[in-house]
This record gives C-alpha cells, sequence and structure tokens, in this order.
C-alpha cells in the first residue's frame, strides 16, 4: 500500500500542480515564441498583455455575474473569456499600429522593438493598475474541486489524498485544445501557411504574394488570445494580482527559450520542463522517501520554495550552455 | 542602430540645453510652493541626490549598451550584489554569529565553487561516453557535501539573536571602502556570468542576464544570514553626520539663525549637500575617466566592434574577449551606485530590488538620455528620475484636472484613487515618443 500512498502524493503534490503550471506557461511561451518568429523581437510586454487582458475579463465577469448569468459548475470567466480577448486584442493591434509598424517598415534593429515593448509593458503596466488596482482578486466561482481529499480518501481508503481542483483541469483541457487548434492551424490552414513560411524567410514569403499586414496583424490577435487565456487560467488557478504578471513573464520567457525561441513546439515542452523542475526541486521529498521506507533526517528539499523562480533560469542557462539557440533549435537573429 | 548610430551631426547645444532645464526645474522645486513644485529644499536635495545615484547606473549600462551593444537586462542583479557591500564592510560584527556558524559557512562556499571548477574541468578534459556521467556525479557529490556544510551553519547563523540580527554582521570598516567593494563584488559577478552568457546573442543575452539578475535578488531576500532578507538591514554607518547630532550642536544652530532657518530643516539641508558633493565628485571622475576612455584607442576599438562585429574581428580584435571586458566594468560602476544607494538609505532591504524600478528604469533614463553619450546618459537619468518621482504628484493633480466635470461618485473616486499609477504610463509614454522621434536620445552621441 505504501507505493500506492507514494504514488498518490507524487500525483498530488507535484505532477497535478505541475502539469497545470506547466499549462499555462506552454500557452504564455507560445505566444512570446510566436511574436518572435514573426516580428523578430522578444516582446517584455507579453506579461502585462495577459495581466490586462485578465483584468478585462475579470470586469466582464463581473457585468455578467451582476446580470445574473453563470455558467456553473465551471467559472463564469470561462464566458467573459472571448469578449477579454477580443478587447485586448483590440488594444494590442492598436500599439502595432502606433508603435511597432515604424520600426518595421523601418527595418529597425530587434534591440530597438524590444525597447519599444518596456515602453509599450510600462504603459500596459500602469493601465492595468489604473482599471482594476493592485488588490488581490478572486474570481473563481462554480465548483472548487473535481476531486477532493476527503471523497478520495473514502473511496479508495488510502492514507494519502488526491485532489484535483476544477481550474486546474479546466487549465488542461482548455490548453490541450489551444494547442490542437493552433498546430492544426499552421500546419493546414493557409493563413498558417503563410505565417510560417512568413517566419522562415520574410523575403522569400513577400515574393510568392503573401500579405506581411495580414500575417503580422494574425500574429499578434493569435498571440493575445493564448495570453489572455493563460492569464486567466492562472488568476483562476492561483489569483488575480497585477504585478504577478510581470513574475510570471520571467519563467515563461525561460520556457520559450529552453525550446528554442520561434519554435512552437519547443514553447510547449520548455513550458512544462521549466514547470516540473521549478516544483521537483522545490517539493520536500521526505513523505514519499518515508513511504518508500526511507527514513530521511532532512526535508529533502534541494532549494526552498522561495527559488522557484530562479530554478527556470538555472534551467535556461543550463540549457543555454550547450545549446545556444534552445531545446528544438530556435531562430537567432 | 548602426543605420542611426553615425547620423546627421546634431547641435553641440542639446546637453547644455537640457542641463539648464534641470537645474530650472529643481530650482523650482526648491523654491516655489504650488500644485506642481513642494517649495522644499529638502525634497529637492533628496530628489538630486538618488538622481546622482541614479546617473551613475546609467552610466554603467551606457558603458555596456552604447560602447559595446550588450543588451544586460540584470541591471537589478548587480545593483543588489553592490548594495551588500556596505552591510559586509562596514556594520560592526554580529555578536556570536562568526563562532556560530561563520568560518563553515565560507567553508562550505568554497566547496561549492570548487564543485563548479572540477565540474567545468571534467567536462572541459574527458571525452568519450562518460563524460557527461562524470560530470553529473562531480556535481551530485559536491552539492551533497555543500549542503552538509552550508544548512547547519545557516541555521546556526539564523538562530544567533534572530530578532535584532540572525546575520552574520561585517567587518566594522569605514564605509566609504565599501563603495569600491561593491563595485569588486559586481565586477567579480560579471566576469562569472559574462563567461556563461557573452556568447549569447542579443535577444537570448537579454533574456539570460534577466535571469541571472532575479537569481541574485532572490538570493538577497532569502539567505537571512547574509542579508537578513525581508526583515532587511538598518543602521549601516554614515561617511556624513546625523542630523540630531547637529541639532545638538550648538555653533551649527548659530549658523543656521544665521541664514534663518530652524535647526531641523537646516540640518537636513547640510547632510543632502554633503551627500550631494561626495556623489557628485564620484560622479564627476567617473565621467572624466569615460570621457578619456572612449576618446583614446581603446574607446575607438569598442565603437569599431559594435558598429561591426565582423569587420573589427577580421582586422584581428578579439571581440568576446573585449566584450567581457566592458561588461565587467558596467558591471563594477552599476555596483559601486548600489554600494552608494545604501549608504544614502541608511538601509538595505532586498525585497525592493524591483526590476521594473531598477531594470526598466534605467534603461528607459539610458535611451531617453542618449545611449552612446555618458553626459546624455546622466542627464537623461537626473531628468527621469526628476519625473518619476514629480509623476507621483502630478499624476494626482491632472486627474483632478481631468475628471473636474465628472460627477461625484464611484467613477470618480476611482479614477483619483488609481491616480499614482499614472507614473508608469507617463514613462512609457515618454519613452515611445523618444523613441519615435528622437531615436539616438535627447542628447545623441557625436
Amino acid at each position: 500500500m505504501d507505493i500506492l500512498n507514494a504514488i498518490v502524493a507524487i500525483l498530488n503534490f507535484v505532477v497535478i500542480p505541475a502539469a497545470a503550471y506547466g499549462a499555462q506557461l506552454a500557452l504564455g511561451a507560445l505566444g512570446v515564441t510566436l511574436i518572435y518568429g514573426i516580428l523578430r523581437f522578444s516582446n517584455f510586454a507579453h506579461g502585462d498583455t495577459m495581466a490586462l487582458g485578465t483584468a478585462l475579463v475579470i470586469l466582464v465577469t463581473w457585468g455578467l455575474q451582476a446580470m445574473g448569468i453563470s455558467l456553473t459548475p465551471l467559472p463564469t470567466a470561462l464566458l467573459a473569456l472571448p469578449i477579454g480577448i477580443a478587447l485586448t486584442s483590440l488594444f494590442v493591434l492598436g500599439t502595432d499600429r502606433v508603435v511597432y509598424r515604424f520600426y518595421r517598415k523601418k527595418r529597425s534593429e530587434p534591440i530597438i522593438l524590444v525597447m519599444a515593448s518596456v515602453g509599450v509593458m510600462f504603459i500596459m503596466n500602469g493601465l492595468t493598475r489604473l482599471i482594476i488596482g493592485v488588490d488581490e482578486i478572486r474570481f473563481d466561482d462554480g465548483a472548487r474541486f473535481l476531486i477532493s481529499v476527503q471523497d478520495f480518501r473514502a473511496w479508495t481508503g488510502l492514507a494519502e489524498g488526491l485532489s484535483l481542483r476544477v481550474s486546474q483541469a479546466l487549465t488542461l483541457v482548455v490548453t490541450a485544445l489551444a494547442c490542437w487548434a493552433l498546430f492544426r492551424f499552421l500546419s493546414r490552414s493557409r493563413s498558417g501557411k503563410a505565417m510560417r513560411a512568413y517566419s522562415d524567410n520574410e523575403d522569400l514569403a513577400l515574393l510568392s504574394g503573401i500579405d506581411p499586414e495580414r500575417v503580422v496583424r494574425l500574429t499578434w490577435i493569435i498571440a493575445t488570445a493564448l495570453a489572455v487565456t493563460a492569464g486567466t487560467l492562472y488568476g483562476l488557478d492561483k489569483s488575480f494580482k497585477a504585478f504577478n504578471y510581470f513574475q510570471i513573464l520571467l519563467p515563461i520567457f525561460a520556457a520559450a527559450i529552453v525550446g528554442g525561441l520561434g519554435s512552437p513546439l519547443g514553447a510547449v515542452a520548455g513550458g512544462f520542463i521549466v514547470a516540473f523542475s521549478e516544483v521537483a526541486v522545490t517539493y520536500p521529498w521526505k513523505k514519499i522517501a518515508t513511504y518508500l521506507g526511507f527514513e530521511p533526517q532532512g526535508m529533502l528539499q534541494l532549494l526552498s520554495t522561495e527559488y522557484k523562480f530562479a530554478v527556470s533560469f538555472v534551467i535556461l542557462i543550463v540549457v543555454l550552455l550547450f545549446r545556444p539557440t534552445g531545446l528544438f533549435r530556435g531562430k537567432s537573429v | 542602430m548602426s543605420n542611426s548610430r553615425q547620423a546627421e551631426a546634431s547641435s553641440p547645444w542639446r546637453a547644455p540645453i537640457l542641463l539648464i532645464i534641470l537645474i530650472a526645474l529643481f530650482l523650482a522645486e526648491g523654491s516655489f510652493r504650488n500644485a506642481m513644485f513642494s517649495g522644499s529644499w529638502n525634497t529637492a536635495l533628496a530628489i538630486l541626490n538618488m538622481g546622482l545615484i541614479s546617473a551613475i547606473m546609467a552610466l554603467g549600462v551606457n558603458m555596456q549598451w552604447g560602447y559595446a551593444g550588450l543588451f544586460n537586462a540584470g541591471v537589478v542583479g548587480f545593483l543588489a550584489l553592490g548594495s551588500l557591500a556596505p552591510v559586509l564592510v562596514s556594520l560592526p560584527p554580529v555578536q556570536g554569529a562568526w563562532t556560530a556558524g561563520g568560518p563553515r559557512v565560507l567553508l562550505a562556499l568554497l566547496v561549492g565553487l570548487g564543485t563548479l571548477v572540477l565540474a567545468a574541468q571534467v567536462w572541459r578534459r574527458m571525452t568519450g561516453p562518460l563524460r557527461l556521467l562524470a560530470m553529473l556525479a562531480v556535481l551530485i557529490v559536491g552539492f551533497v557535501i555543500y549542503r552538509r556544510l552550508f544548512d547547519p551553519a545557516v541555521m546556526a547563523i539564523e538562530a544567533n539573536n534572530a530578532a535584532a540580527a540572525g546575520n552574520i554582521g561585517g567587518l566594522g570598516l569605514p564605509v566609504l571602502l565599501s563603495w569600491p567593494v561593491g563595485a569588486l563584488f559586481a565586477a567579480a559577478a560579471a566576469w562569472g556570468i559574462g563567461k556563461v552568457a557573452l556568447g549569447l546573442r542579443s535577444d537570448y543575452l537579454a533574456i539570460a542576464t534577466l535571469g541571472i539578475g532575479e537569481i541574485i535578488v532572490a538570493v538577497m531576500r532569502n539567505e537571512e544570514w547574509l542579508s537578513r532578507g525581508v526583515k532587511n538591514v538598518s543602521g549601516i554607518p554614515r561617511p556624513v553626520p546625523y542630523e540630531l547630532d547637529l541639532q545638538s550642536d550648538p555653533g551649527f544652530v548659530a549658523r543656521a539663525a544665521e541664514w534663518g532657518l530652524d535647526p531641523a530643516t537646516a540640518s537636513g539641508i547640510w547632510v543632502k549637500l554633503l551627500y550631494a558633493g561626495l556623489f557628485g565628485a564620484v560622479l564627476l571622475v567617473l565621467i572624466l575617466m569615460a570621457e578619456l576612455a572612449l576618446k583614446s584607442p581603446w574607446g575607438r576599438m569598442m565603437r569599431a566592434i559594435r558598429d561591426n562585429e565582423t569587420a573589427a574581428e577580421a582586422m584581428g580584435k578579439h571581440v568576446t574577449r573585449r566584450h567581457l571586458q566592458i561588461f565587467i566594468i558596467g558591471s563594477a560602476v552599476i555596483g559601486l551606485a548600489g554600494a552608494m544607494m545604501t549608504t544614502l538609505d541608511g538601509l538595505l532591504a532586498p525585497n525592493s530590488f524591483n526590476p521594473l524600478r531598477y531594470t526598466f528604469l534605467i534603461w528607459v533614463m539610458v535611451v531617453v538620455g542618449g545611449s552612446g553619450n555618458n553626459w546624455g546618459a546622466v542627464l537623461g537619468a537626473i531628468l527621469i528620475w526628476f519625473l518619476w518621482i514629480k509623476a507621483e504628484v502630478w499624476g494626482p493633480e491632472l486627474m483632478r484636472l481631468v475628471t473636474m466635470p465628472l460627477p461625484e461618485g464611484a467613477l470618480r473616486d476611482h479614477l483619483l484613487g488609481g491616480a499614482p499609477h499614472m507614473r508608469f504610463i507617463a514613462l512609457g509614454l515618454l519613452l515611445l515618443l523618444v523613441l519615435r522621434f528622437a531615436p539616438r536620445g535627447l542628447v545623441p552621441e557625436r
């Protein structure tokens, strides 16, 4: 029985949280990687796009709740998500029009675009704070648990319990759907092929009659949709705090780079690699070792939880040492 | 930026004009009391002092970016390392901490460093299929020994008088000595980081340094034996007199009365003036050295490398080595600024090291001021710092004006409440406008 207990504990404390977190990172990293692949710069405003989008989703959610519309047992935010995506996309397309297009036309160095994205980051950060404030907001309504610890114990008679929150299950399902749709879009549809062609060789794509502005618009919309989805799922899973999304930008960049910038498959792999390492390195393994018959003295925790974000960068640096453009051989300008 | 670097010659009057505008702003801050300015010399000098330190940070970033085109997004990390120096150099040692675990911590750190060196050597010297396994074995064994030594020592130090201390303290040396030590800390870290990261291309380098900066800040926040973490280290000695001592000094009180000031205000102003003199002197020496270096053959070589790496390499310049050199020098300057900042605050607050404020804002300063131009970076830094501080006052004032026509109610209250966050929007807008209409900054490179 103890091996079963150990497996349940690993599932409960490592696999499920890391999978949900990894899915959120993967969605974010997909957006970063798409923008890098098409527009050829690292978008520092991506984290604040997530924050602004999530703030808008929360506002729409409140509006829906006030009208008495809900989606129980699922969170109402799911209904608000498409509206949030549409609003944020409009804003992001506006920034492209006002800010980035000028440098694209001038063929400025990528670093200028990065700087401009820092400017956009400041503005979006301020707007988010202005719109929704800096307080912590919980907006998950509906059922809390798909499987709760007590139920699981009652069903199985194991000492160790397993819990699966609705937000975690939802994260995994939505991410799987989004990835499936995105990869299908990129490999099958005309526009997706145009995007890939543009990303591989800009000049050749222009020669073959691909409209670059259309490709760029599509990229922004898709990246924004992924970002707002990731942000909303993260907010449902933990809670919404304007500043948290700058923090999560760092592991998202790490994920995108570990996979190789510009490679969508790499972004997904990178997201899960980063998340699983973060959780595994900061989880105290004592309980599981005890189930398996070892009686350790310490907590068997490699690093304290505060070093979570540092772990993603250690992975990043180790990967870059051996593969300077990431595991899936990404682009470099 | 090669397409815009050597653009048309710009007016030589730009730097003096910007300087005059800055002086006018500070004079207005000190002398007028209205909706825009505080009318307090104490406030004006406080802004100026932090502005001078920001100018030194901007100078360091400008060396890396402006001379060499290196995008260092880990400014906050080097700053944090430098700001640790006053604690370790000038605080008195904590009673009992050293005996509790000092030597053991040092030994553990040496073991950790030795493990890394050994692993690198194994990787370099060995060939064949066992290479990876051997390196991993070295790392794992080294890590276990390190933790065996490190953990109990840290627990012992942190348990020692945990409420008031819990850290290892310092050496009790004069605080001014800690400034070059801060520069050394940052330089040493830059050497290690540069060895690893400088082979990377632009965006990869930016994000790698961003990550390393976060790692350094995470260490500062959590290693309480070193920096007390969130409990902050206060009471760092000063190179200038304390206000309270001045106020009880009859000679000073008499002189203040001569000027028609009450002793409290006068002592604040006098202390801040002394700091401004110290910081200004350091800044001037740094600018002088930077200008001389930039005009020397070395400076021409650096700019040649920046503008065309391939050509410079073909001329026999060792690009990576030069990049490492300038990365170390720039980081040392940032570390120096960190040590000065802790000295000015009298406090080390590891929780306050926020990349938005200490990496990206510094970058805004350099870009707005004029990258590649030392005077531009310095003037830009002081200007942006002034705006950053004042935007917190001007934002709500502006909002009050804008919301005047709105009826009293929830929306108006919400907008007024959120107005302090306007500073982000204002700074972002300023950065975008400068990037668009003066991409080489307010005081461009000559």
